[in-house]
């Protein structure tokens, strides 16, 4: 299934690092997304815009994590070449990753 | 003797959450909200270098230029109702931002009203002066010294709060830390200290709930199927109930379009934050991690539960620099191959601008519809979209070099692929952004009055 299916996500821009966060539609699936969302599991589904490190921060109270995506902004959305400066459709991207039914 | 316990609800209302955004829902809520504050906020990372510009051709500009329109719109209602107004519309010039909204009070007939304009963001001269390295780069300052537009620091909320104590009806800003435009008048309403850490946590929490206006009222989050949201089109801004202990419900006018619901309030809380647990905001280092969001009936949801730790001792400056050029073209495919005509297009163009001798410093060749987006995916490898846009752009050192880069995709009519159409063009100076940290003392903020 797709993460589309279980999460809700949207993106952020600072400098050259985008954030984007995960967050469960039912608080009974964050365990499992903990495991399937591994922090290189997002890098690499995201290798040709992520240039730098992913690190996941977990917000249990909210069922939610929020991952930082270092240097990946083209140099920065004011002097980006990129069509999507701000890395704002990045969300999307995320939530076509495959992953398994909790089921 | 007892403490009787403050009952009070603060009504702060957004009525932007960007310089361009929509005016009617900000008139709207100063209307129907039942508002204490109306709150505007203008400002993006580059816009105050673009206003700086402005102002330097122009001493009495420098300002938002939507803050006439704006005004204008909503002065009449929000003084009928008591509304004041914070805003960092001020931009590069709060104190014309300020005249010229006294102005345009007087050209309304309203009188009376106490206008402030804070000021000592403006920190180019020290910057300048002192021995600065960029966060994002290293390099240093003084390398790009000649190229600098401006250089701004994230004020804090004090220098709002003493304006809101002196009475201003309206307070106009320069940089100030977004939430910070939120945090001032809980700070005037409830009298906090400027060191009770958990209640400016919990006030930053307030201030970023908000400070996007529609995007946590279904703004920026339908997706129909899985995420409906009810007449986006009439898409009504937030307002925040506060109480004494910090905590809010965030909610919206009944009548107005969209929706605020546990999951517009999540993903607006995680939006454009790093490390949750250290949020760094002038006023405080906010704690995210213990926050709770519960629907306490529909449209409103409470959230409580943001705490903090002290303040650091630098504040964030973004300095503005120009830096190249940028050129770019666009041309589209349709039908039968028309993914194999757009690639032949990129590859005419690259060989062209090699041949022509344009130099660039970054090039970049995109098909859009296929990989613009996200670069190289599982999608983009399989994809045959029925039409497609090639899109070439490049940063140059000179302007006639940008030109360029969109002439040869221009060429692409007569000399390219067959079927192409919609030819666009572009060129633009480009204002970069990075950031210093400068300690506290350099800056000295303030606010002064300009009657109505």
């Amino acid at each position: 299934m797709k993460l589309r299916e279980l999460a809700h996500s949207r993106t952020g821009d600072k400098g050259n690092t985008l954030n984007v966060s995960v967050i469960c539609y039912d608080a009974r699936h964050y365990d499992h997304l903990r495991e399937q969302l591994t922090p290189e599991r997002v890098k690499a589904h995201l290798s040709d815009v992520v240039r730098g490190d992913v690190v996941r921060y977990e917000l249990p109270n909210l069922a939610a994590f929020n991952f930082v995506l270092g240097k990946a902004l083209g140099g920065g959305v004011t002097r980006s070449l990129a069509l999507d400066a701000h890395g704002k459709s990045l969300s999307s991207a995320l939530m076509d990753l495959d992953i398994l039914d909790p089921r | 003797m007892n403490a009787i316990p403050d009952e009070r609800r603060v009504r702060l209302g957004a009525g932007a959450g960007y310089s361009g955004d929509r005016i009617e829902p900000a008139v709207e809520l100063a209307q129907y909200g039942a508002l204490d504050y109306l709150i505007f906020e203008c400002l993006a990372e580059r816009t105050i270098a673009i206003a700086q510009q402005a102002r330097r051709l122009d001493s009495e500009l420098g300002y938002d230029p939507l803050l006439e329109a704006r005004m204008r719109a909503v002065l009449p209602v929000a003084v009928k109702n008591g509304v004041r107004i914070i805003s960092n519309m001020g931009a590069a010039n709060p104190r014309a931002a300020a005249l010229k909204t006294a102005q345009i009070a007087r050209e309304l007939g309203l009188s009376g009203l106490k206008i402030a304009a804070v000021t000592g963001d403006d920190v180019l001269d020290v910057v300048r002066q002192g021995d600065f390295k960029f966060e994002e780069s290293g390099e240093s300052v003084a390398s790009i010294d000649t190229r600098i537009v401006s250089a701004n620091a994230y004020l804090g909320a004090a220098p709002i709060v003493e304006a809101l104590a002196n009475g201003a009806d309206i307070v106009l800003t320069g940089r100030v830390a977004d939430p910070s435009l939120f945090v001032a008048p809980l700070i005037h309403e409830f009298g906090w200290k400027m060191d009770d850490w958990a209640m400016l946590g919990q006030a930053t929490v307030v201030g970023h709930l908000l400070e996007c206006a529609g995007q946590v009222t279904g703004g920026y989050f339908a997706d129909p199927g899985f995420k409906d949201v009810p007449n986006l089109a009439r898409l009504g801004f937030p307002i925040g109930e506060v109480s004494a202990d910090g905590s809010v419900v965030i909610t919206k006018v009944q009548h107005a379009g969209g929706r605020v619901t546990e999951a517009t309030c999540k993903e607006q809380l995680i939006y454009e934050i790093h490390d949750p647990q250290r949020y760094l905001q002038p006023d405080v280092v906010a704690d995210f991690t213990q926050i709770q969001v519960v629907e306490e009936s529909d449209n409103r949801i409470r959230v409580s539960g943001g705490r903090g730790t002290p303040r650091t001792d630098t504040l964030k400056v973004s300095v503005a620099y120009v830096d190249g050029f940028i050129g770019e073209g666009q041309i589209s495919y349709a039908g039968p191959g028309a993914v194999a005509r757009a690639r032949l297009a990129l590859d005419i163009v690259r060989a062209r601008l090699t041949i022509m001798g344009v130099a660039t410093r970054e090039l970049r060749f995109d098909l859009i519809g296929i990989d613009a987006l996200h670069g190289e995916t599982a999608g983009a490898r399989n994809a045959q979209p029925y039409e497609v846009r090639a899109r070439v752009v490049g940063r140059t050192d000179s302007m006639a070099q940008a030109i360029q880069i969109g002439n040869e995709v221009e060429t692409l009519y007569t000399n390219g692929p067959a079927g192409g159409g919609g030819v666009t063009k572009t060129t633009r100076e480009v204002i970069a952004v990075q950031s210093v940290l400068l300690p506290r003392a350099h800056t000295m903020p303030t606010f002064e009055f300009v009657e109505a």
